[in-house]
C-alpha cells in the first residue's frame, strides 16, 4: 500500500495523489495505527545495552534465585504437610489437649524458619544497597548533557556537550555516544511523564515543578526504544522515543549535523514553495533554525526532521506517505493531539513534503 | 453446647443499665471519631510544613494572619474548659439541674467562638486561591470550624433535650461524652492556632 | 421438653430482634445480619462489574493494534476497573463479612451501633451507584484508580469524571470509618463473659487490627481527595506547582492511605485462613500468641511503606532505602503466619474440603505475589519494574491470592451459616481448579511482559514488540477466570434454596457462630454463652455456661470489660428505624450537590442536620420505659 501512494506522490499525478491520501487516511485513520518498526528486544530490561541496566539485571538475577529458592522451600513444605498428614473428617475429634512436646517442636521450627527468612531479607537489603551505590557511582566526567522536557505526548530534547560546546534541539529521538555517560535533566511542562528506556536504565519521572536527573551510559551500539511509563492521559500509549547508541565517530557526525542550520532552498523551487507553506501553516508551533538556547515551542523542533527514523513520538515511520497522512489529519491518527488537521491542496502538500525532506 | 440448667447460669439482672467513661460504648465511639479527626488535622498540619519546606518564602506572597481574633479564640476556648468540666462532673453525678445550666453555658461559649471565628476569617490576610499557603491555611481553619460548628450544634440539641426531655440515665452519658469531645475541639484549636498564626511568623 | 414460658420467651426474643416486613423493613432494618447480607451482595455485584471491565481490557489487549476500544473508552474502563475493585469491593466486602461474623463469634446479639452500621451501608451503596451512573453516562473518571495530579487537576481533566471519582471516595471513606468504629467498639465492649482477649478467635483479632488501621489510614485519603475537590472546584492550589503547591503532595497523602489499604484488604483474609485451617486440620492454629503479634506487627509496619510507590520520583536516595528496608521487613510477620499455618497442617488431621482447597491456593499464589513484592521493594529493580506489567502481575497475585482466594474459601465455609444450606462440593472443586489454573494463565505471563518492556495503562501495543503471544495467553486466562466466577454464581443460585441442609454446625468447628442455628435467629443467641476457652465448641462445657436476666422484650445487650470480658452493664439498643436511610439520602444529596457547586455544602447541610437530629432524638414512650427500669452505675 505505501509503495503505491509513495509512487503516486512522486509522479505528481493529482488524482492519484488524492486517492493515495484517501487510502492512507483510511488506513491510518483507524484509531490505533501501527507503531514504527523496531526489533524485538529493543525495549527490554533483560537485554542491557548499558551499564546501569546491567547492574540492575545482576541484582535481578540474584534476587530471582533467592526468591525461587524460598518459593520452592515454602510451597514444598506446604505440599509435603498436606501430603503426609493423616486424613480426618468432621467427626474427627479436634486435638485440643494441653500443648506438649510436639507443640514445642513445631514452634521451634517456626522460629528457625523466621530466622532464615530474616537472613534472606537482610541479604536482599544488602544487595539493594550495593546496587544502588553502583548506579550512583557511574563515572560522569565530561558527560554529555541533555535537557529533556516532557510534553503530552512527545519528548523535547536540548543537547549541550561540554566537550565540544555544541548546543542543539531535537525531539523524540536521542543519539548517545557509546561508552560516554549522559546526564539527562528532566522537566515536565504539563503532567507527570516518565522516561523509560529499559535496555539502558530504570525509569525516572518528569514531574511538573521539579527537576529530576538520570545518569546513564550506552555500552553497546544499537537502536533502543523507550516509552513514557507514567499514565499521562489520552495518548500515553503513543509517547515513545528512540535512543540510538552510536559509536563515537558516528555520534560526532550526527551531532555536527544537528548543529547545522537548515539550508535555504533555492529561489522559485518547489522546495521554497514548501518553505512558504511551512511558514504559513506550521511555524506557529514548530521551530526551524531556532537559536541554540531555543524558545519554547508548542510542537517538536523540526530543523532536522528528515534525520529521524520515526515521527509522532515513535509512532509512525518517517516515510513520505505516513508524514503526509500525519500533516493532513493528525487528530484522527492520534486523537487528542494538539496538532490540528491541516487542509492542504495536493500540490502544496507535495511542496511541503519536498521541503521537509531537505531538513537533514 | 447450649445448656439448660438454671443453676449453671450467670444472672445479669442486677447490672446497671448505663455507665460512664471507658465502660461506655459511646466513649469508644467518640474516641474513634477523635482519632479520625485528629489524624486529619495532623496530616493537614504535616502538609502545611511540607509545603513550607518546599517554598523559598513563607507565607507565599501574603502577610501572616492578624493575631488578634485568633488569640481571643484561644482564650475563649481555654475558658470554655471550665464550664465544660463542670458540666461533665454534674452529668457523672446525675445532677439534672446543674447539667441544664452547664449545657446552656457551654452552648453560649460555642456560639461565641463561632462569632469570633468569623472575625478570624476576615483577618487571615490571604484567600484560599491565592497560593498553596492560602489553601492550606483555609483548609486548617475550615476543618476546625466544621468541628466547632457541628459540636456547638450537638451541644445545643443535647442541651435542649436536657431541658425538654424525654430523659433517662443514658442521656447523662451523652452529656459526659459531649464534654469529652469538646476537649478535643479545644485542643485541636490550640494546634491549628499555633500552626496558622505562628507557623507564618517563625 | 421446654416449658411454655421458655417458648414464649423465644418467640418474644425473635419478634424483638426481627426486621419489620415489607418496604418499611427494607429502609429501617438495623439487624447486623440483614445489613451485612445486603452489603455482601452489593460488594459482590461490584466485583462482577469490575470483572466484566477487566474482560473488556483483556479483549482489547489480546491482539496488537486492536480497535475494539478507543483510547478514551479504554482509559475510563481501566480506571473504573481499579476503582471498583479497590474501593467498592475489596475493602468493603471484608467489613461486610466482619459485620456478620464478629458478633456471632464473640457471643453478642448485635454490633455496638446498629444505626450507624445501617447508615454506613447505605452511604456506601449510594456512592458506588453514583459512580456507575456517571460512568454509564460517559462521565466516568479516566485518570487511573489513584488519579495522579496534575493529570487529574481541572486543567488536564476538565470534565466531571474526576469529581465523581473523588466524591465516591468521600462516600466510601465515611462508610469505612464508621464500620471501623462499629467493629472496634463491638469487639472491645461486647464480648461474651469469659471471652478474654486471649480467647478471642484470630479472625476477630484480624478485624480489630484492620479496623484500627482504618482509623489511621483513611484520613489521608479524606484530606487528599478533599484537597483535590477544592483544587478543581474553588481553585485552591494544593497541587499546583505554579502557585506554590506540590505535585508529590498528592502521592504522599494518597499512598499514606493507599499502602495500608492493601493491608486492610489482606488482614481479614488472614483471619479467614486461621478459621478455616483450624477447622479442616481439626486442631487450633499453632502459635496463637505469635499469630496475634504478627497481625499487630503487620498492621503497624504497613504505615511505614508508602514511599515504595514513589521510587521513580526525585525523593532522596537515603529516604528510599529506609522504605526498602520497611517493605522487606513487613514480609516477616506474614512469613511467621504462613509458617504457623503450615505447622498446623503438618500436625493436623486434614479434611480436604473446598474451603481448605482455596486456602491451599492462597499459599501458592500469595507466596509468589509476596516474593515479587520483595523484588519491587528494591529501588534499582523497581526502577525497571515500576509502572510495567510486572506490577500488574504482582498486585493481582497478592490481591487475588491474598484476598480473593481466601474470600471464596470463606464463602464456602460460612455460606451454610448465612443461608442454612451447603454449597455444592463438586461445583466448588471445579470452580477452584479452574480459577487456580486460569488465574496463573492470566497473570503469570504479565511478569515476563513487564521485563520485556510493556508499560501499564496502555490501550494497545505494536505487533513487532514481541508481546502478542503472552497478551493473548493472558486474555484466554481472563476468560477462564470469568467462567470460574460464573460457576460460583451458579453454585450459589442452586444452593440458596436447593442445597443440602446444613444444620447448626456442618463442619464440627470450634467457634461460637457454629453453636446457633443456620441461619441464626434474629437475636443470634437465644441464650448468651459464657466462654471458658479458645474454641469453646471443642472444649467440654464448664460452669457457668450461659447468661440469664437479659430482657426478651427489648433489644438488650451485655457490655463487658475490655481485657477479660468481665460483666459490666446492660444496654438497650435501638430497634428498627428509617433515620439512617433518610440521613444517608440527605448526605448523598450533600455530597453529589457539592460536585456541582460549593454552596451545596451550606444548604444541603440543613437536611443532613435535621435528619441526624431526628435520628438522635429519643422517643418518649421508650424512654419512659427505660427510665422506669434503669439501674444507675
Amino acid at each position: 500500500m505505501s509503495d503505491y501512494y509513495a509512487a503516486a506522490i512522486i509522479r505528481g499525478n493529482a488524482r492519484h495523489v488524492a486517492l493515495a491520501i484517501a487510502c492512507l487516511l483510511l488506513e491510518t485513520a483507524a484509531p490505533l495505527p501501527s507503531h514504527a518498526q523496531t526489533a524485538i528486544g529493543a525495549q527490554n530490561a533483560v537485554h542491557p545495552g548499558g551499564i546501569q541496566a546491567a547492574h540492575i539485571l545482576q541484582l535481578w538475577n540474584g534476587t530471582l534465585a533467592l526468591c525461587l529458592l524460598v518459593f520452592v522451600a515454602v510451597l514444598g513444605a506446604c505440599l509435603i504437610a498436606v501430603w503426609r498428614a493423616p486424613r480426618g473428617t468432621g467427626t474427627t475429634e479436634p486435638d485440643v489437649g494441653a500443648p506438649g512436646a510436639r507443640e514445642q517442636r513445631l514452634l521451634r521450627a517456626v522460629r528457625w524458619s523466621a530466622i532464615f527468612a530474616a537472613a534472606g531479607l537482610i541479604s536482599l537489603l544488602a544487595g539493594n544497597i550495593f546496587t544502588g551505590r553502583a548506579l550512583a557511582e557511574l563515572p560522569a566526567e565530561n558527560a554529555l548533557r541533555i535537557e529533556l522536557h516532557g510534553h503530552s505526548w512527545w519528548w523535547e530534547a536540548r543537547y549541550h556537550d561540554p566537550l565540544t560546546a555544541q548546543r542543539f534541539a531535537t525531539a523524540n529521538e536521542l543519539h548517545l555516544p557509546v561508552g560516554r555517560a549522559a546526564i539527562i535533566t528532566m522537566h515536565s511542562d504539563d503532567v507527570i511523564h516518565s522516561l523509560w528506556v529499559p535496555n539502558l536504565h530504570g525509569k525516572l519521572d518528569l514531574i511538573p515543578g521539579r527537576t529530576t536527573e538520570i545518569r546513564l551510559r550506552a555500552d553497546h551500539a544499537g537502536l533502543y526504544r523507550g516509552q513514557c511509563a507514567e499514565f499521562c492521559g489520552l495518548q500515553h500509549t503513543m509517547m515513545a522515543l528512540l535512543v540510538v547508541a552510536d559509536p563515537p565517530t558516528e555520534y560526532a557526525r550526527w551531532a555536527e549535523r544537528q548543529t547545522r542550520q537548515a539550508p535555504q532552498p533555492p529561489g522559485g523551487s518547489i522546495v521554497q514553495h514548501g518553505q512558504q507553506i511551512f511558514l504559513h501553516q506550521c511555524a506557529q508551533c514548530h521551530a526551524i533554525n531556532t537559536p541554540p538556547a531555543g524558545a519554547a515551542t508548542i510542537g517538536p523542533d523540526l530543523t532536522h526532521l528528515a534525520s529521524r527514523q520515526t515521527i509522532a513520538a515513535g509512532m509512525l515511520p518517517n516515510k513520505r506517505g505516513y508524514l503526509a497522512g500525519w500533516i493532513v489529519d493528525a487528530p484522527s491518527i492520534k486523537p487528542g493531539v494538539q496538532m490540528p488537521a491541516i487542509k492542504l491542496a495536493p500540490d502544496d502538500l507535495q511542496a511541503l513534503l519536498a521541503y521537509l525532506e531537505t531538513l537533514l | 453446647m447450649i445448656p439448660r440448667q438454671p443453676d449453671d447460669a450467670l444472672d445479669v439482672k442486677h447490672l446497671p443499665t448505663f455507665a460512664f467513661g471507658t465502660r461506655s460504648p459511646m466513649w469508644w465511639g467518640t474516641l474513634g471519631m477523635i482519632v479520625v479527626e485528629g489524624m486529619v488535622f495532623a496530616l493537614t498540619i504535616m502538609a502545611y510544613f511540607y509545603l513550607r519546606s518546599r517554598s523559598p518564602v513563607w507565607p507565599q506572597d501574603s502577610l501572616p494572619p492578624d493575631l488578634l481574633w485568633g488569640t481571643v479564640n484561644v482564650i475563649l476556648m481555654l475558658a470554655s474548659g471550665v464550664p465544660n468540666w463542670w458540666t461533665k462532673r454534674a452529668a457523672e453525678q446525675l445532677d439534672l439541674l446543674r447539667v441544664r445550666i452547664g449545657m446552656a453555658i457551654c452552648g453560649l461559649f460555642g456560639v461565641a467562638s463561632l462569632l469570633v471565628r468569623i472575625a478570624e476569617f476576615n483577618t487571615l490576610n490571604v484567600r484560599w486561591d491565592a497560593s498553596a499557603y492560602g489553601s492550606v491555611v483555609w483548609m486548617l481553619m475550615g476543618l476546625h470550624t466544621t468541628h466547632l460548628l457541628t459540636d456547638t450544634y450537638d451541644s445545643i440539641v443535647l442541651g435542649v433535650l436536657m431541658w425538654a426531655g424525654p430523659l433517662e440515665g443514658k442521656r447523662f452519658v451523652d452529656v459526659a461524652e459531649n464534654a469529652g469531645y469538646w476537649y478535643f475541639v479545644v485542643v485541636s484549636w490550640l494546634a491549628v492556632y499555633a500552626v496558622v498564626f505562628w507557623g507564618a511568623r517563625v | 421438653m421446654k416449658t411454655k414460658a421458655v417458648i414464649d420467651d423465644l418467640a418474644e426474643l425473635e419478634t424483638t430482634w426481627a426486621d419489620p416486613p415489607g418496604w418499611m423493613g427494607v429502609i429501617s432494618a438495623v439487624n447486623h445480619k440483614t445489613i451485612s447480607c445486603r452489603f455482601m451482595v452489593a460488594t459482590f455485584a461490584f466485583f462482577v462489574a469490575g470483572g466484566l471491565l477487566a474482560l473488556l481490557i483483556r479483549l482489547q489487549l489480546a491482539l496488537p493494534s486492536a480497535t475494539f476500544l478507543s483510547a478514551e473508552k479504554y482509559n475510563q474502563i481501566f480506571t473504573m476497573h481499579g476503582t471498583t475493585m479497590m474501593f467498592l469491593f475489596a475493602v468493603p466486602v471484608m467489613q461486610a463479612i466482619a459485620i456478620y461474623l464478629v458478633p456471632l463469634m464473640i457471643g453478642a446479639r448485635s454490633v455496638a451501633f446498629p444505626r450507624m452500621n445501617a447508615f454506613a451501608f447505605w452511604i456506601f451503596l449510594f456512592g458506588g451507584v453514583m459512580l456507575y451512573v456517571a460512568f454509564f453516562f460517559d462521565r466516568g473518571p479516566d485518570t487511573g484508580w489513584f488519579a495522579y495530579v496534575p493529570l487529574s487537576s481541572f486543567k488536564y481533566s476538565p470534565g466531571k469524571g474526576v469529581d465523581f471519582w473523588a466524591q465516591m471516595i468521600t462516600f466510601t471513606e465515611v462508610s469505612a470509618m464508621m464500620e471501623a468504629i462499629v467493629l472496634i467498639t463491638t469487639i472491645l465492649k461486647m464480648r461474651a463473659p469469659g471471652m478474654s482477649l486471649a480467647r478471642m478467635p484470630l479472625f476477630v483479632w484480624g478485624v480489630l487490627v484492620t479496623s484500627v488501621m482504618v482509623l489511621f489510614a483513611l484520613p489521608a485519603v479524606v484530606l487528599a481527595s478533599t484537597a483535590l475537590i477544592t483544587d478543581r472546584l474553588v481553585d485552591t492550589r494544593f497541587y499546583a506547582p505554579e502557585h506554590g503547591g506540590d505535585v508529590l503532595l498528592w502521592q504522599h497523602l494518597f499512598w499514606f492511605f493507599g499502602h495500608p489499604e492493601v493491608y486492610l484488604i489482606f488482614i481479614p483474609p488472614l483471619g479467614f485462613i486461621s478459621s478455616i485451617v483450624a477447622t479442616f486440620a481439626r486442631r487450633p492454629i499453632v502459635g496463637y500468641r505469635a499469630m496475634v503479634i504478627a497481625l499487630i506487627a503487620t498492621g503497624f509496619l504497613a504505615f511505614g511503606l508508602w514511599v515504595h510507590h514513589m521510587f521513580a520520583t526525585d525523593l532522596p536516595p537515603l529516604g528510599k532505602i529506609f522504605f526498602t528496608a520497611a517493605s522487606l521487613m513487613i514480609a516477616l510477620p506474614t512469613a511467621v503466619q504462613i509458617f504457623c499455618w503450615i505447622a498446623t497442617l503438618w500436625s493436623g488431621r486434614l479434611w480436604l474440603r473446598t474451603p481448605l482447597l482455596f486456602i491451599l491456593g492462597f499459599f501458592a499464589i500469595l507466596l509468589l505475589g509476596g516474593l515479587t513484592g520483595l523484588m519491587l521493594a528494591s529501588v534499582p529493580l523497581d526502577l525497571q519494574l515500576h509502572d510495567t506489567y510486572f506490577v500488574v502481575a504482582h498486585l493481582h497475585y497478592v490481591l487475588l491470592g491474598g484476598a480473593v482466594f481466601p474470600l471464596f474459601g470463606a464463602f464456602y465455609y460460612w455460606f451454610p451459616k448465612f443461608t442454612g444450606r451447603m454449597l455444592s462440593e463438586t461445583l466448588g472443586r471445579w470452580q477452584f481448579g479452574l480459577f487456580f489454573i486460569a488465574f496463573n494463565v492470566a497473570f503469570f505471563p504479565m511478569h515476563i511482559l513487564g521485563l520485556q518492556g510493556m508499560p501499564r495503562r496502555v490501550y494497545t501495543y505494536p505487533a513487532d514488540a514481541g508481546w502478542t503471544g503472552l497478551n493473548l495467553l493472558s486474555s484466554i486466562g481472563a476468560l477462564g477466570i470469568a467462567v470460574s466466577v460464573l460457576l460460583f454464581i451458579i453454585n450459589v443460585m442452586r444452593s440458596w434454596r436447593g442445597g443440602a441442609l446444613a444444620g447448626a454446625d456442618p463442619w464440627s468447628a470450634g467457634t461460637l457462630e457454629w453453636s446457633v442455628a443456620s441461619p441464626p435467629p434474629s437475636a443470634n443467641f437465644n441464650v448468651v454463652p459464657v466462654v471458658h476457652a479458645l474454641d469453646p465448641l471443642w472444649e467440654p462445657p464448664a460452669s457457668p455456661s450461659h447468661v440469664t436476666g437479659l430482657s426478651t422484650r427489648y433489644r438488650e445487650i451485655l457490655i463487658t470489660s475490655i481485657v477479660d470480658a468481665d460483666l459490666d452493664h446492660r444496654l438497650w439498643l435501638p430497634a428498627s428505624t428509617p433515620w439512617p436511610f433518610i440521613a444517608a439520602i440527605a448526605t448523598t444529596i450533600l455530597f453529589i450537590g457539592s460536585i456541582f457547586s460549593p454552596w451545596a455544602v451550606v444548604w444541603a447541610m440543613l437536611p443532613v442536620a435535621a435528619a441526624c437530629t431526628l435520628w438522635f432524638w429519643p422517643e418518649r414512650g421508650m424512654t419512659e420505659q427505660r427510665a422506669a427500669t434503669e439501674v444507675a452505675p
